[in-house]
């Protein structure tokens, strides 16, 4: 057989792994019941598809023969294990993956078990960033490398950061399942608190940096697709990706050239993604339509009244402040009352805003954002010397270097 | 799965060491404990005495060294524990929420290492391993 052009074969190859690495995954991991296994063995199937393919020729079904391939490279695996007279569940399980007929070119139906593993991968017993990692690496098909460089840590720290939390989940018993209706909606939380961590790391990186960074904010967008797809009831889901869809949207005029970054007050509004606020204000409406009100899709109702005015001054201000009353008797916090407070000013006018942030002081006393809103009140007062104070004070907060040029810049200007 | 599920909390924060409040805290235990080994699922409990009572053993170069008091100064001591045989770390979670203890101090779970060869596990959802 002549051989097939080392373009075709790759080709084919990272098609097949782009789109099917988590699926298989998944599978593998609820055949094997062995997190780290099924990782080795996928990956040394795709080792064997580049070996094999360019002589073989691309099999009908490349998901099918990888997954074939890993299945069977896990059997010779354990057998090899050491001990392994003496393991029952796994003479069990390699018991099982023996037992069945199997041919690795035939278009075998291979389980989505897809939800399981985003469930296992965000349980709350892992720790958060470990749960980030584990997720982009199982669900995204992330290489380790590109998350290490993603999250600006070293690879081999965060080789070890996954290793860890595979450990974890075969050490603590950490269940391979979806949760069942009375865990629910707190594992749910924990996955989408998972993803838009995903999404704020992605979205909070500077525009320099960046250009290096895998887009962690399409990643998270794709992930929650991915969970809306397979959980179509959880309406949290649909609002957290109407959200991100929303955000990421606006996302082309939150900087400028110089990497300042522009408040949205005086973002270029024909800059946003016009496509992306159609696509999440659907979602959108179709997950409120469902009457099941969570606080990703209140969020997602504020972005979205944003990304739809004409201007700052003409928003919907009074809509706006109504929703983050709605959110705030939800999920109590300073930080919604502040936005609250800021819509508020919109309203009623700057004097109005600067006394009910004054209530803030005390919660927020370290957190930027209030006190560059509370320097805006006052430079919307005229009330110079403070709003000045008011600015400095914000420029200690940040270390974002987008964020320090805007105020750097404001201070210069009202010192001007 | 076997699991530690370790019961700390405070000991001046007991809601009360007698009294109607202590008695229905103590049939709470009893009730949970009952349920606990009905289900066949307790390999062993146990309270234990206050920290007043203990003494901390060091073995330094050949030689034993006994001190008063527990061996690390935390604010909260262990109080008893659960050695319990559950599917996987959910259902661990599940009771240990359930321990009267839980509402005052605080519940740790520790997975027990299993040195021999594992048994199989009462099935249901299946944990990886890694």
């Amino acid at each position: 057989m002549n051989s097939l052009p080392a373009a075709k074969v790759n080709a084919a190859i990272d098609l097949v792994v782009r789109e099917s690495w988590s699926q298989t995954l998944s599978a593998l991991v609820y055949r094997i019941r062995d997190f780290q296994l099924s990782e080795d063995v996928l990956q040394d199937a795709i080792l064997s598809a580049w070996k094999s393919w360019p002589n073989k020729g691309i099999p009908n079904s490349p998901q099918s023969w990888l997954y074939q391939t890993a299945l069977r490279k896990a059997i010779d695996q354990i057998r090899r294990r050491e001990n392994f007279e003496s393991k029952r569940p796994q003479i069990e399980i390699l018991h099982e993956l023996e037992s069945e007929k199997r041919n690795e070119d035939s278009d075998t139906e291979i389980p989505d078990e897809r939800l399981r593993l985003i469930f296992t991968c965000c349980h709350p017993a892992i720790e958060k960033r470990s749960s980030v990692a584990l997720t982009l690496r199982a669900v995204c098909g992330l290489t380790t490398k590109e998350i290490a460089r993603a999250f600006l840590d070293q690879e081999s720290t965060l080789g070890q950061r996954l290793t860890r939390a595979k450990r974890k989940i075969r050490d603590a018993g950490i269940p391979y399942r979806v949760p069942p209706p009375e865990l629910w909606e707190e594992r749910l939380e924990s996955v989408l608190s998972v993803i838009y961590f995903i999404f704020n790391e992605g979205y909070q990186a500077s525009s320099g940096e960046a250009l290096l960074r895998v887009d962690l904010c399409e990643e998270a967008i794709r992930l929650a697709r991915i969970l809306t797809q397979l959980a179509p009831t959880a309406t949290e889901a649909s609002g957290l990706l109407a959200l991100m869809l929303l955000h990421h949207a606006r996302h082309a005029s939150r900087i400028d050239e110089n990497g300042e970054f522009i408040p949205l007050e005086y973002q270029d509004r024909s800059l946003w993604n016009r496509a992306e606020i159609e696509e999440g204000d659907a979602i959108l409406k179709s997950s409120l339509s469902k009457k099941s009100v969570g606080p990703y899709q209140i969020q997602a109702a504020i972005s979205a009244l944003h990304a739809k005015a004409t201007d700052w001054e003409s928003t919907d201000w009074i809509q706006i402040e109504r929703l983050y009353e709605t959110l705030h008797r939800l999920q109590s916090s300073p930080v919604v009352r502040l936005n609250q407070y800021i819509a508020i000013s919109m309203i009623d006018g700057p004097q109005a805003g600067l006394t009910l942030l004054a209530q803030l002081a005390e919660p927020l006393t370290s957190y930027q954002p209030y006190h560059a809103a509370k320097a805006d009140l006052r430079r919307r007062l005229s009330q110079i010397p403070e709003a000045l104070a008011s600015y400095q004070t914000a420029l200690k907060l940040t270390s974002n270097q987008a964020e320090q040029k805007f105020l750097q810049h404001r201070i210069h200007t009202l010192e001007g | 799965m076997e699991y530690l599920l370790l019961i700390y909390g405070e000991e001046s924060k007991v809601p009360a060491r007698e009294g109607p409040e202590h008695e229905k805290i103590f049939a709470e235990y009893i009730a949970f404990t009952a349920e606990v080994r009905e289900k066949g699922i307790a390999l062993g409990l146990n309270p234990l005495e206050p920290v007043s009572s203990t003494k901390t053993v060091r073995v330094r170069n050949g030689s034993a060294e006994t001190t008063d008091g527990p061996f690390a100064e935390t604010k909260e001591q262990l109080a008893g524990y659960y050695h319990l045989e559950c599917k996987d770390l959910d259902e661990a979670i599940a009771y240990a929420a359930r321990i009267p203890g839980a509402r005052w101090g605080s519940i740790e779970i520790r997975p027990i290492r299993t040195l021999n060869p594992p048994t199989v596990g009462r099935g249901g959802d299946p944990a990886p391993s890694a």
